[in-house]
C-alpha cells in the first residue's frame, strides 16, 4: 500500500531549511509559497529517506480568488506519496515556477495547464498551447470563461 | 568491387537537406488523429515534434457542468477501447469523496471486468503493433478473434459493445446474468492456449525481432523521470504496478506477478503486454473462485452532493496510471474534474526514443507505446 505521508511529518523535515516557504500544513497535504516551490521540490526529490523520484500528476484548480496547483509526488523506492500545493493570487498573467528541470513528466502537464487554465510556468523549455490552437481566445477551464450559449 | 566502391563515394558526396514531413493527423500508424512533425535527413529522423489536440473535446470542462452521475458515460469516451477501466477510477474517486461503501461482490466484478479489459486492450495494442510492422492485418485478426469474446462478455453484463457505462457509485449497474460465468470460465481456460499461439506466431518471428529489438529504447532513469507508467515503465525495468504498490478493490487477495523488461525497447514493451495477459487470466480465475454472493450496488442518493473536499483515485489501467482528481463544493456537479491520462504522459520522451532512427522505426516505436487519442486529447 502506498503510504500517504502527512503534511505535518514532511513539514518537520522542511522546517530547518524552508521555514518561510511553508504556508499551511494539513493532514494530507502541504501548502507552500510558489517562490520556494522549486527549492522544496528539489529537496523532496534528493533527500535520502524521502526520494520523491516520480511526479505522478499535476493539476490546477480555479478557486476564483486564487489558482491552486496540486502536485502528486510518489517515491517508487519507498512507496510513499505526498500532496504539495501552491497558490497563485494573480488572475492576470499568473506565473509559477516550472518543475520540468526536476521531473520531465511535468512537461506536457504544465503545457496543458498553461493552455486550459492560463497559468505560465517560469523555466519551462517549450511553453505553448498543447490542445487548443495558437490564437485561441481565453482559457476554458477558468471559472469565468465565457463559452457562449 | 570497384563498382560498389564507386557507388559509396557517390552517396557520400550527395548533399542532402533536412526535410520536414507531417505524419498525420490522419495516418494509419497514428491510431487516431495525431500528428508527428518529423524532420528527416534522408530516411533518418533528426527531430520530431508531437502535435496534439485533434480530438480535444473539452471533457474536463464538460464534466464540470454535469452531475456526478452524468459524468460516468463521459469517462467511457476517454480511452474508448478500454472503457471499463476508465469508469473504475472515476467511481472510486467519487466514493472516496462521498464516503460510499462498495459491496464485496461488486468489488470482485470490478476486478474481473478490469482484467478482461486489460486483455482486450493489450490484444489491440499487440495486434496494431504487428500491423505497424507491416503484417497487413493477419495477426490483428487473430487478436480480434479473442477480443470479440471479451466484448461478448461485456455485452452480457452491460448491453454495450464499446462504451459500457457499467460502474456506479457504490457498485456496478447490474449483477451478471446466469450465462456469464460459464462463458467466462470457457474464455479463461482457452485464453492461455491462444496466448501461446501468439507467441509462436510472433515472439520468435525473425522480422519482428529485427524490427523491435534494440529499437526505440527508453532507459530506466528516463522512464521514471518522465512519469511513464504501465507497460512502458515496466518494460524499462521498473517493477511498479499500482495493483501491487497501492492495491485498490480486492487486488491484495490475488496472486500474480509483475512482468518487467530490461532493455526498454519495443520488443520488451511487446513482451510485457503478452506476459501481462497471462497474469490477467490468473487473476480472473482466482476472482471467479472467490466470487461471493450478495448485492452488487449499495444505495446512493440519486442527486449526489459529496461534502466539500477533494479526492484522488488511481488504478493500473491497461495503458498506465489512470487517475481522477476531483474537487467538490457540495453541489451536484464536480467543481474540478481532472484526468491524469497515461497516454499523454507516456509520450513525453517520444523525441529521445525516435531521434536517430529511421522513419519506419519511428512508427514501430510509436505503436509500441500504445496510446489512445481519446485519452491523450480528452
Amino acid at each position: 500500500m502506498t503510504i500517504a505521508l502527512s503534511g505535518s511529518k514532511i513539514a518537520d523535515k522542511l522546517k530547518e531549511q524552508f521555514a518561510e516557504g511553508i504556508v499551511e500544513v494539513s493532514r494530507d497535504s502541504l501548502l507552500v509559497k510558489s517562490e520556494s516551490l522549486l527549492d522544496i521540490a528539489s529537496f523532496l526529490k534528493t533527500t535520502p529517506g524521502l526520494n520523491f523520484d516520480y511526479l505522478s500528476c499535476i493539476t490546477a484548480v480555479d478557486y476564483k480568488e486564487y489558482f491552486e496547483l496540486v502536485y502528486h509526488l510518489v517515491s517508487l523506492k519507498h512507496n510513499h506519496s505526498l500532496l504539495i500545493k501552491t497558490r497563485c493570487y494573480q488572475r492576470v498573467e499568473p506565473v509559477v515556477p516550472s518543475l520540468v528541470s526536476l521531473w520531465r513528466g511535468a512537461d506536457f502537464q504544465e503545457r496543458e495547464i498553461f493552455d486550459l487554465m492560463g497559468i505560465s510556468f517560469d523555466g519551462h523549455p517549450n511553453l505553448k498551447r498543447i490542445f487548443l490552437w495558437e490564437g485561441f481566445d481565453g482559457h476554458p477551464l477558468r471559472k469565468d470563461y465565457n463559452y457562449g450559449t | 568491387m570497384t563498382g560498389i566502391h564507386c557507388v559509396r563515394i557517390t552517396i557520400m558526396a550527395l548533399k542532402t537537406e533536412p526535410f520536414v514531413i507531417n505524419l498525420g493527423p490522419l495516418h494509419p500508424s497514428t491510431h487516431g488523429v495525431f500528428r508527428m512533425r518529423a524532420t528527416l535527413d534522408g530516411e533518418v529522423i533528426i527531430d520530431i515534434e508531437p502535435v496534439f489536440g485533434y480530438l480535444h473535446r473539452g471533457i474536463e470542462k464538460l464534466a464540470e457542468t454535469r452531475t456526478y452521475k452524468q459524468d460516468i458515460p463521459l469517462t467511457d469516451r476517454l480511452d474508448y477501447v478500454a472503457s471499463m477501466s476508465n469508469n473504475l477510477p472515476y467511481v472510486m474517486a467519487v466514493e472516496k469523496l462521498a464516503g460510499i461503501q462498495v459491496p464485496e461482490r461488486a468489488e470482485y466484478l470490478r476486478v474481473i471486468m478490469a482484467e478482461l479489459q486489460r486483455i482486450a486492450s493489450h490484444l489491440l495494442a499487440v495486434g496494431s503493433l504487428a500491423n505497424d510492422l507491416g503484417t497487413f492485418f493477419t495477426p490483428f485478426m487473430y487478436m480480434f478473434r479473442e477480443r470479440e469474446k471479451i466484448v461478448d462478455l461485456f455485452e452480457m453484463v452491460s448491453g454495450q459493445r464499446l462504451l459500457y457505462n457499467y460502474m456506479r457509485f457504490g457498485g456496478v449497474s447490474h449483477d451478471i446474468p446466469d450465462e456469464f460465468l460459464p462463458a467466462l470460465e470457457k474464455f479463461a481456460n482457452r485464453m492461455p492456449g491462444f496466448i501461446d499461439e501468439y507467441d509462436q506466431l510472433l515472439a520468435e518471428n525473425e522480422i519482428l525481432l529485427a524490427r523491435t529489438k534494440g529499437v526505440g529504447i527508453l532507459p530506466k532513469k528516463l522512464a521514471i523521470n518522465i512519469s511513464a507508467s504501465g507497460p512502458v515503465l515496466r518494460a524499462s525495468g521498473v517493477k511498479w504496478d499500482i495493483r501491487k504498490a497501492d492495491p485498490h478493490s480486492v487486488y491484495d487477495r490475488f496472486e500474480f506477478d509483475i512482468p518487467t523488461g530490461s532493455a526498454g525497447d519495443c520488443y520488451d514493451r511487446y513482451r510485457v503486454r503478452i506476459e501481462e495477459m497471462r497474469q490477467c487470466v490468473r487473476i480472473i480465475k482466482q476472482a471467479m473462485e472467490q466470487l461471493p454472493q450478495g448485492k452488487v450496488l449499495n444505495k446512493v442518493p440519486l442527486r449526489l452532493r459529496p461534502p466539500v473536499g477533494e479526492a484522488y483515485a488511481h488504478i493500473e489501467a491497461p495503458k498506465g496510471e489512470l487517475g481522477f482528481y476531483l474537487v467538490s463544493d457540495n453541489s451536484e456537479e464536480p467543481y474540478r474534474f481532472h484526468i491524469r491520462a497515461p497516454s499523454l504522459i507516456n509520450l513525453t520522451a517520444i523525441r529521445e526514443m525516435i531521434i536517430g532512427w529511421k522513419l519506419a522505426d519511428a512508427i514501430v516505436t510509436f505503436g509500441s507505446i500504445d496510446i489512445c487519442l481519446g485519452e491523450v486529447d480528452r
